[in-house]
């Protein structure tokens, strides 16, 4: 060419300048996920005063004291939920308003305002208990990212928790196995769950890649066949495999103590949290520093491209879906290494979706795993505590669940509530393709 | 008296976010006359004729027809004026016979059951009364090109159109296919129907207009009679400036061969033998440009090269080495540079940033990845290098590839294959869909890596791109060479012939 | 010089199955069976009914040198026609196969074992169905089982309303449960409609949200208002069709019947009919192809693909009827149980086909028959293990039974008006 287009400055990246107002239209994609959070949280709301108010009686205030009225007759609905959202807080940060002598003998409770006859207070424990609930969850949510990112959508965390926890906690107590001291007893159980998690999601990634077989039906008919040869290994007794005789309940024999995670003092907070951080990392680092993490991340993108690149879709698939199962398979080995020490069938019922759930509340990024989870966590947690004070059903906080995915995933519904503007074409997340071809 | 003009658009303008597609548009079609729309890719053509047969709504300006003001709010609406459309990209489903495609929204009943026999008794009418030859039984998917246009058009008839918008019939046809479609319309002009005929091929312009309209960056560059016209007057009106129509280049001195290809079959996806004992060879230095019209076996062809598809028998070499049942890794590393067809589906990834996109061949080569960790500063550093180099037009290498535009897109895919060190190229329909100023900016690389000595394959259904860059021409039909010849002497009417199938005679 | 690479087919896996499978069942059949066990297989209700006295093992090594000569045919695949017959026929004999050996010295019978698969592929084959209307028109629907479940919950509470308030008229009252359920299916679809037509959000995930949904809504609606478990089961009575219940033999298992169970069919025609038949098939299926194409002949693709949508998960309603108000008079948490997905599986085996679909049910509904009827036959097998084997046939079935299958080629796209 003759002439030359416009010098485009190579080396300089548009800088912002410093001190500008920052508009709502920048940071208002970024909350999406927050605000479908909130979304869901007021729409449950709504439902709690909606159950929880007298109709006729609103009927009749309005009609002799017109919306003043009828608002006064909604006080009792909105109480309703304003004290079960105070329960929810409170089961899962620890965060209340109560009276402290109220709280049972040998809880920590500690008392940041005193207010009359109440005061508030900060309960450590649920905090902690909501920490360990959300452990888990982490790893099950970057399971799941982690097929996202290859473009597989892995349903069967479930299942890869139950093979990782089974073979992890037969590692734990089998005999052999009793004498080895802590350092290497660990390391080897928890290799054992990564192992049979890989192993269960490999499966899956197997028959998509050479099958075409899509991997949301066959991981779920995985989970169901997990859940069956879960409970067969551990009640079996024509042969005995997993069963522990002594026990009054269908369970498998406690790990030996030096499978056991190590843990804070007195405290549940087990090793496996720390594990779980360094997941997160990991998978970050795996994803988007690795020449691995790019090829799979480009079959999740474009398979065609991939192809073109050279890279092995078959492969890159299987992968993908190992190493999600294996991190799936990690998950199931701490909660049997670091909470429960033994696996009693059906433990893990219905954390398959939850993982899921946790995973597109990230949008698939490793690192915002984390929030997520424990905001899974303490729904759970504060839900138990809400039956209880405002004597509303546990599964109100699963349709809440449900309203936060979806939310989450039509963010469109969230965008307008919220005025946020259309999500541009490189945002979109692709999240799978159809029946895949 | 005067009749009023069939179909007539003032000041139509449409907006998209970031360009202004048309820019106050007049456009006025006679009744009987065929009305050439000129413009090259990017110009507001079809966006014009999308907003005239109602997919689209534009943001001002009004419409008549017949002398009468129109509102066009969808397809429907225009079907119910009379306008019919055969877009570019063909509107049939592959899976429905041709009667389904075309009694389709317009359904020939039997209460709420289809009459099939009724609606093929009906679309056999028509074909016989307007010379165009169509199966009503025939699966669609099975037809090829040529038939399923003309299944277009029998469509567009059977809505009773007397407007007839053909957008880029003739890119998927032969030369002496589309006189046969030259001869369908002057056909259908006798018989009433009014035709608005958009290309940006220069000669067929020529050869049928009764009037042209050029539009250029969304605005009337000129209306001019064919009597008035050349080729270079209308290529400048088109580009607003000098075109140069055939590129400069050196005469050849091509060394040893680079690719061999000895006797290859492929099979396509439906398992037709699609390449049918395929044998050619391309020496360094030279480009051997492999012509044909779409769907004749190049696609495949080109696949099975680069190891994207499996080969059934014959062989291939590639510098010596036998890469017949080589993966496209393995094709990659021997030095092959690959422009695929399809940029978008192949040759990149929308939602990555350029810097990935630039690394995708070659991410784990110790340059860019120590031990499987890839080195960001050097991805970096190279990406920066080579966007300037070729020109690729983005505020950042950190943009994702999805907001290039067409023709940086394929700048971006050649500046990744030209940075290494490569001695073959293949490259398949390069210049598709690009605006002028990328088309000349990719031959002019093309010409150069020629000069350094690189092998060419070109493959393109674009006879004046082969003609202009080629040194040898193979011409392919039904999945054979059925002729290889010198550029230099080959005419288009040669080359023509031996596209259609019918073989040259022996010098 | 050719170089033909040796491409391993779905034949030659087949092949290789049968023969193995033969060889294994010529190898064990003499030493599990003493020569004179019989099988006693009866081909119809009560007493009188024929039996035909089965030497086992006579019967298996028949069925051993079929498949081993099967197998053997198709690998040698000189002539494709016959052993792909052979490979069919060993494929049918299967099922008859397993039912004799699990009934060595006892009686089973062969006709309820039928009956039994075809009740149990209800759910599954009108599930299917709802998955064609649905994925015939480009939308991927897996939430069949949240819609399942939202459906037979939400049916068997009006039931549990309604009943008391009309003793009389429990029929009715079952009836109108029943059209609650299909209501309750068809909301549950419009969400998804509009989450993945309007919204444009991924299908899958949409889907995925609409169970997730279900599951709690279900079970908090049965914490709600299933306050106690009745005594007595009340479920859809069972209706006798004149004239053909009185066929020998087939007559009184075919034609007397539950109401769903007989809808099953009526959908298949009417779906197969539709699709193939009418301008609504017609246009369904260009939407579902190629949405560009049908939407510039002026065909709405929204509304085409929200109608479709809908009528799915009506029908997936009805199968969450079959559930609580046909077979068990009771809802319980999950009852669905995986049932939803196994459909789609049907509907994938089926390639979006009807018929298809209809043979894919009936081979799930035989292994989950196949289950229970182990369990009288008392045969050796971990309870568990039975279960599995609906599950663990799906998965072989998309693995391979059918090869690659192609979907409606719009499937799983949203669309974009350009």
């Amino acid at each position: 060419m003759e002439e030359k287009s416009p010098e485009v400055s190579s080396s300089a990246e548009p800088q912002p300048s410093v001190a500008r107002r920052i508009s709502w239209g920048e940071i208002g994609p970024r909350l999406v996920p927050v605000l479908a959070v909130l979304t869901a949280v007021l729409f449950g709301g709504l439902f709690m005063v909606f159950s929880g108010t007298d109709w006729a009686g609103a009927r009749a205030a309005f009609a002799s004291d017109g919306l003043g009225g009828f608002v006064r007759e909604l006080g009792p609905g909105i109480g309703k939920a304003g004290v079960a959202y105070a329960a929810m807080v409170e089961g899962a940060t620890g965060l209340g308003y109560i009276d402290p002598s109220s709280v049972r003998a040998q809880t920590t409770v500690v008392v940041l305002l005193r207010l009359g006859e109440r005061a508030i207070v900060f309960l450590p424990g649920n905090l902690v208990a909501t920490v360990v609930r959300s452990t888990p969850f982490v790893l099950a949510g970057l399971a799941v990212a982690v097929g996202f990112k290859a473009g597989l959508f892995n349903i069967g965390a479930e299942g890869q928790l139950y093979a990782g926890a089974l073979l992890a906690v037969w590692i734990g107590f089998v005999p052999a196995l009793a004498d080895l001291p802590g350092i290497l007893h660990i390391p080897l159980a928890v290799a054992g769950g990564i192992l049979g998690g890989a192993i269960w999601g490999a499966i899956a990634g197997f028959l998509k890649a050479r099958t075409g077989a899509h991997e949301v039906i066959n991981t779920i008919m995985l989970n169901h066949i997990a859940i069956r040869l879960a409970d067969w290994l551990i009640k079996s007794r024509t042969p005995i495999i997993l069963l522990d005789t002594t026990a009054s309940v269908p369970r498998t024999p406690f790990i030996a103590a030096s499978a056991e995670y190590p843990r804070l003092g007195d405290t549940p907070l087990h090793f496996g949290i720390l594990i779980s951080l360094g997941a997160v990392a990991l998978v970050w680092w795996f994803l988007y520093r690795t020449t691995l993490g790019f090829e799979l991340r480009t079959v999740g993108a474009n398979p065609n491209a991939a192809k073109y690149a050279g890279m092995s879709v078959t492969r890159n698939l299987v992968l993908a879906m190992a190493v999600s199962g294996g991190l799936a398979g990690l998950a199931g080995a701490g909660e049997v290494l670091g909470v429960q020490h033994n696996l009693p069938p059906g433990f893990f019922a219905g954390v398959g979706f939850d993982s899921i759930a946790i995973a597109l509340l990230a949008k698939t990024n490793p690192i915002a795993m984390i929030p997520a989870a424990f905001l899974w966590g303490g729904l759970l947690n504060g839900a138990g505590l809400m039956q209880i004070r405002a004597d509303i059903s546990i599964d109100l906080v699963k349709i809440i669940q449900a309203l936060i995915v979806m939310f989450v995933a039509a963010d469109q519904i969230v965008r307008v509530i919220w005025r946020i503007r259309a999500r541009r074409q490189e945002e979109e997340v692709i999240f799978s393709r159809g029946w895949g071809r | 008296m005067e009749q009023p003009p069939v179909l007539e658009a003032r000041g139509i303008t449409k907006r998209f976010p970031g360009v202004v597609a048309n820019d106050h548009i007049d456009f006025t079609l006679k009744k009987g006359q065929i009305h050439c729309m000129l413009g090259e890719n990017g110009a507001g053509k079809t966006t014009l004729m999308n907003i005239i047969y109602g997919l689209y709504q534009p943001d001002a300006g009004e419409i008549r027809v017949n002398g009468q003001p129109a509102t066009i709010h969808s397809a429907n609406d225009a079907i119910g004026l009379g306008i019919g459309m055969v877009h570019q990209h063909f509107m049939l489903i592959p899976e429905l016979t041709v009667t389904e495609n075309i009694i389709l929204g317009n359904e020939v009943t039997v209460g709420p059951f289809l009459n099939r026999k009724k609606a093929a008794a009906q679309i056999r009418e028509l074909s016989d009364r307007f010379g165009l030859q169509v199966d009503p039984l025939a699966r669609v998917g099975d037809l090829p090109v040529g038939s399923r246009q003309r299944v277009e058009i029998v469509k567009a008839l059977f809505r009773k159109a007397d407007i007839l918008i053909l957008d880029e019939p003739t890119a998927v046809l032969t030369p002496q296919e589309a006189e046969d479609l030259f001869e369908v319309m002057h056909s259908l002009v006798e018989q009433g129907v009014s035709i608005v005929f958009i290309t940006h091929k220069l000669k067929e312009v020529l050869a049928v207009a009764d009037e042209i309209t050029v539009l250029r960056d969304g605005h009337v560059a000129g209306v001019v009679q064919p009597k008035e016209a050349t080729e270079a007057s209308l290529a400048s009106l088109m580009v607003g400036r000098e075109v140069l129509l055939r590129v400069k280049k050196e005469a050849s001195e091509p060394g040893d061969p680079v690719l061999s290809v000895r006797d290859l079959r492929v099979m396509d996806d439906r398992d037709h033998l699609v390449v049918d004992g395929v044998s050619l060879e391309v020496r360094s230095g030279e480009i051997l440009g492999v012509a044909g019209v779409q769907g004749n076996g190049q696609t495949e062809l080109v696949e099975a090269l680069t190891g994207l598809r499996p080969v059934l028998g014959g062989q291939a070499f590639i510098d010596g080495h036998e890469t017949t049942l080589a993966t496209p890794r393995q094709v990659t590393e021997l030095g092959v540079a690959h422009i695929p067809e399809d940029r978008e589906q192949d040759g990149l990834v929308k939602s990555f940033p350029i810097v990935d996109n630039l690394l995708l061949n070659v991410y784990y080569q110790l340059t860019y990845a120590r031990r499987m960790v890839i080195d960001d500063a050097q991805a970096a550093n190279y990406a920066r290098d080579v966007i300037e180099k070729f020109d690729v037009r983005t505020p950042s290498i950190y943009a994702t590839a999805g907001t290039l535009s067409g023709g940086n897109k394929q700048k971006m895919i050649v500046a990744r294959e030209f940075s290494r060190p490569i001695k073959l190229l293949i490259a398949a329909q390069p210049t598709r869909g690009l605006d002028v100023g990328s088309i000349e900016f990719i031959h002019q690389q093309l010409v150069a890596i020629r000069a350094h000595g690189v092998a060419v394959l070109l493959a393109s259904a674009e006879l004046d791109e082969i003609m202009s860059l080629s040194d040898r021409i193979a011409v392919m039909f039904r999945g054979q060479i059925i002729d290889t010849l010198p550029a230099a002497g080959a005419s288009r009417e040669q080359l023509g012939l031996l596209m259609a199938g019918v073989h040259a005679q022996a010098a | 010089m050719s170089t033909k690479r040796f491409r391993l087919t779905r034949t030659h896996i087949f092949s290789a199955f049968f023969l193995v499978v033969g060889l294994w069942i010529a190898l064990r059949a003499p030493g599990s069976f003493a020569p004179d066990t019989i099988s006693k297989m009866s081909v119809g209700l009560g007493p009188e009914a024929p039996l035909w006295e089965a030497p086992t093992r006579a019967v298996l090594l028949a069925v051993a040198g079929l498949y081993m000569a099967g197998g053997a045919l198709g690998l040698i695949n000189r002539w494709p026609r016959v052993s792909f017959s052979v490979l069919l026929l060993n494929g049918v004999l299967m099922f008859p196969a397993i039912l004799i050996a699990a009934a060595a010295g006892k009686q089973t019978n062969m006709l309820t074992m039928l009956a039994e698969s075809l009740r149990l592929a209800t759910p599954i084959v009108i599930g299917a169905t709802a998955g064609i209307w649905s994925e015939r028109a480009g939308v991927v629907n897996i939430a069949i089982e949240g819609m399942m479940l939202t459906g037979a919950c939400f049916g068997f509470i009006t039931f549990f309303f309604l009943e008391p308030a009309m003793p009389d008229a429990t029929n009715t009252a079952l009836f109108i449960a029943v059209m609650v359920a299909i209501f309750s299916g068809a909301l549950m679809s419009l969400l998804h409609a509009w989450l993945s037509v309007t919204f444009k959000t991924d299908q899958i995930v949409s889907g995925t949200v609409i169970n997730i949904l279900a599951i709690g809504l279900t079970s908090f609606a049965r914490r709600e208002f299933l306050l106690s478990t009745r005594a007595g089961r009340v479920t859809l009575p069972s209706i006798e069709i004149p004239v053909l219940s009185q066929i020998p033999i087939v007559g009184d298992v075919l034609f007397n019947n539950k109401p769903i169970f007989y809808m099953m069919f009526v959908l298949l025609i009417v779906t197969h009919v539709v699709l193939f038949y009418t301008s609504l098939g017609l246009r369904m299926r260009s939407v579902g192809e190629h949405p560009q194409a049908a939407d510039t002949v002026g065909i709405n693709v929204f509304f085409t693909r929200y109608r479709s949508v809908i009528i799915s998960g009506m029908i997936a309603g009805l199968a969450g009827a079959w559930f609580s108000l046909e077979t068990v008079g009771g809802f319980d948490d999950l009852m669905t149980g995986g049932r939803g997905f196994i459909a789609l599986a049907a509907m994938i085996f089926g390639k979006w086909n009807p018929a298809g679909a209809f043979g894919g049910g009936l081979l799930f509904g035989f292994a989950d028959a196949l289950g229970t009827r182990f369990q009288i036959l008392d045969v050796p097998v971990p309870p568990q293990w039975l279960q599995m084997l609906p599950f663990l046939t799906t998965m072989v079935v998309l693995a391979g039974l059918i090869g690659r299958a192609i979907p409606p080629a719009a499937d799983g796209q949203p669309y974009e008006k350009q």
